[in-house]
């Protein structure tokens, strides 16, 4: 492109928190003139105009009307991962700026971290670890048991890219595999993994040993698990959140956990993250919390890079876009 | 069995305790033997020695010497509860005209359970994310915490029996490459239904695999199978997992590659002693993940909640 400048992209900050890794940036320099929103703030008047696309990374920079007013020029937001319960939508398309994610570049470290989190949680794994190295441990008791996974009863709520992912995972350890799901899948795809639809999800949570959630979140699956379904759930049951902190409803499971209603949960998402430090779920023990990662990958980071970056070139260059969200 | 004749005495080494019988178990193993403890046997060895026709082995318990054969007269059987018999003298055993069994397919699948669950936490490093996540100094979460893939990647199995061949059946449905080495090579049919290629040379499989996973029997023979020169034949982005036994890696070198960053890290389910002493000297337990990781777990391998655990039955059935 002789002579011609790059497109202005806003992008949060490089490196530090939550800014685009350094060695992203290098990649993204070659193809856009990338603006942080520092510079962004210093020189708003001339800067405002420039931007075309936003390169959201980790939720950030935080999209509002205030700043869509600003940006006159703006044709296109590319949200890294998945989820985009963040995003305005409805303001977005009322001011003509179209919208992208990158959802199925993290179904499978999802699903891989889906199963990371049952067979962790099941068989104690961390727990175990804290015994094998605790300066405290003098033998291993032969007591200290863990409950198996193959051969057990999986219900996938949610069985949409990810959650087929995880089925075919499991199938593999000869689990027995239900599912719920707004639509049912069909008869060759619920074959392939040997999955059995279950209309309502009170007869899926009554059979499985383990509940794992892999619903997007939305105002119907808002709080989708509470205290009636937590009671509804095997006492001998985990349940394994890979999907929002929003979709459980955080206090009826601690009530849950700490009256051995069910016997675990394993959870990569909670709301908020972090959780406050004083939070009841931090201290239990039949609790495995991860850091949101269920795409924290090298390889698939890098993949969601090359996503955002085509979805922002086809924006700006008024075709189709890859991995568009629509209303 | 007719009624009136007595149940065949079984000599078990406790009930409860640090690594006696379980006991959920009794009721079972009750309703077919007559259960002989340690203490009763020893406190009572006249009577009770002609009365036991067989040992319950459960955690290498009680321990089998030529004094104990030698004062048991009428005994037939011992079973081993899991699959290694590496602390057993198999030869003295059958010199007094005594039959052994152990449980291996019973243990195959949860030991290979065990096997992906550290792979799976090693590869996300879900040890570590645990404690950003618990920790009290946590105020946000990190952008660049990242992973390494499982999905795709290449997987060494060293030692492809009963349990080595349920770990490439699991890791098969994560699109995982598989490479295996053994003793003898399996049929094409097994090899095709796994998706898994035969490696004749250790040495291949090291140079190429993401994660080596260690699923051999201890024998003289895999005693330090990995050793300072496996781990460097490594990529030095690789995992070593072993489930098998601690005495197959040369622990001293595993601490050296670690820390040196030869491999990425290191998950083991056993270890040489178990548990490691806790001494300074001992330098595995104090690796933290900064260039290697360590997942050290106690030997969940095959231990289920289950009341009526099929190595039960197994042990059972054999008497």
């Amino acid at each position: 492109m002789e002579g011609q400048e790059l497109p202005c992209v806003l992008i949060d900050c490089i490196g530090g928190k939550h800014g685009v890794y350094e060695d992203h940036a290098e990649f993204l320099k070659e193809r856009f003139c990338l603006i942080t929103m520092k510079e962004y703030l210093e020189n708003k008047n001339f800067l405002g105009k420039k931007i075309r696309a936003i390169y959201m990374w980790y939720h950030k920079p935080v999209i509002n009307e205030e700043l869509l007013q600003s940006l006159p020029n703006l044709k296109i937001v590319a949200s890294s991962g998945v989820g985009i319960d963040h995003l305005d939508l409805n303001l977005l398309s009322s001011y003509g700026v179209k919208v992208s994610n990158t959802p199925f570049i993290v179904s499978t470290d999802t699903a891989d971290l889906g199963m990371a989190l049952m067979l962790a949680s099941s068989r104690r794994l961390v727990e175990g670890h804290q015994m094998a190295i605790s300066p405290d441990t003098e033998y291993f008791p032969a007591n200290w048991l863990g409950a198996e996974v193959s051969g057990a009863t999986l219900g996938i709520i949610g069985m949409g890219t990810i959650g087929y992912k995880v089925a075919e995972r499991a199938k593999a350890f000869e689990m027995k595999i239900l599912y719920h799901n707004r639509k049912q899948r069909n008869k060759e795809e619920e074959c392939a993994v040997g999955a059995t639809y279950c209309k309502k999800m009170d007869d899926l949570l009554q059979q499985a040993d383990f509940v794992m959630l892999a619903v997007n979140l939305t105002p119907q699956t808002h709080k989708l698990i509470g205290k009636r379904e937590l009671q509804l759930m095997k006492p001998t049951a985990i349940l394994i959140n890979i999907s929002r902190g929003l979709v459980v409803d955080q206090d009826a499971l601690v009530e849950a956990l700490q009256n051995k209603v069910i016997k675990a949960a394993a959870l990569d998402v909670t709301y908020p993250e972090p959780l406050p430090r004083d939070h009841p779920l931090l201290k239990l023990k039949n609790v495995v919390i991860t850091p949101h990662i269920g795409s924290a990958t090298v390889k698939t980071r890098h993949l969601m890079k090359e996503n955002m970056t085509e979805s922002i070139q086809a924006g700006l260059a008024g075709l189709p876009i890859p991995n568009e969200v629509l209303l | 069995m007719d009624i009136g004749e007595e149940l065949p005495g079984l000599l078990v080494n406790e009930i409860g305790g640090m690594h006696g019988i379980l006991h959920d178990h009794v009721e079972f193993l009750k309703k077919h033997f007559c259960l002989i403890t340690i203490k009763e046997f020893l406190e009572n060895k006249k009577n009770m020695s002609k009365k036991v026709q067989a040992v319950y082995l459960w955690w290498h318990k009680p321990v089998i010497d030529r004094d104990l054969l030698q004062s048991l007269p009428n005994l037939k059987v011992i079973a081993n509860s899991g699959v290694g018999m590496d602390h057993l003298d198999l030869k003295l055993v059958a010199s007094f005209g005594v039959k052994m069994a152990n449980a291996p397919c019973a243990v195959s699948s949860s030991t290979a359970d065990t096997g992906m669950a550290l792979l799976l936490a090693s590869a996300r490093r879900l040890v570590e994310g645990y404690h950003v996540a618990v920790s009290p100094s946590t105020e946000y979460y990190e952008a660049d915490f990242l992973g390494v893939e499982v999905t795709g990647a290449t997987l060494g199995i060293l030692g492809m029996g009963s349990i080595g061949y349920k770990i490439a059946l699991r890791a098969k449905a994560f699109e995982m490459k598989i490479l295996y080495h053994n003793r003898t090579r399996r049929k094409e049919q097994e090899e095709q239904a796994v998706g898994a290629s035969y490696c004749e040379k250790i040495e291949d499989l090291l140079c190429q695999a993401d994660f080596v996973m260690v699923v051999v029997s201890l024998t003289p023979q895999t005693h330090k199978l990995i050793g300072k020169r496996e781990m460097e034949l490594m990529k030095p982005t690789a995992t070593l997992i072993n489930i098998s036994r601690g005495a197959v890696v040369d622990q001293e070198a595993l601490v050296i590659a670690l820390r040196a960053g030869v491999i990425r890290a290191a998950a083991l389910d056993v270890t040489y002693p178990e548990p490691l002493p806790r001494s300074p000297s001992h330098l595995l337990l104090f690796l933290r993940s900064t260039a290697g990781g360590l997942s050290g777990t106690q030997p969940v391998g095959s231990g289920d909640a289950s009341p009526t655990a099929p190595g039960l039955h197994v042990c059972v059935k054999l008497l």
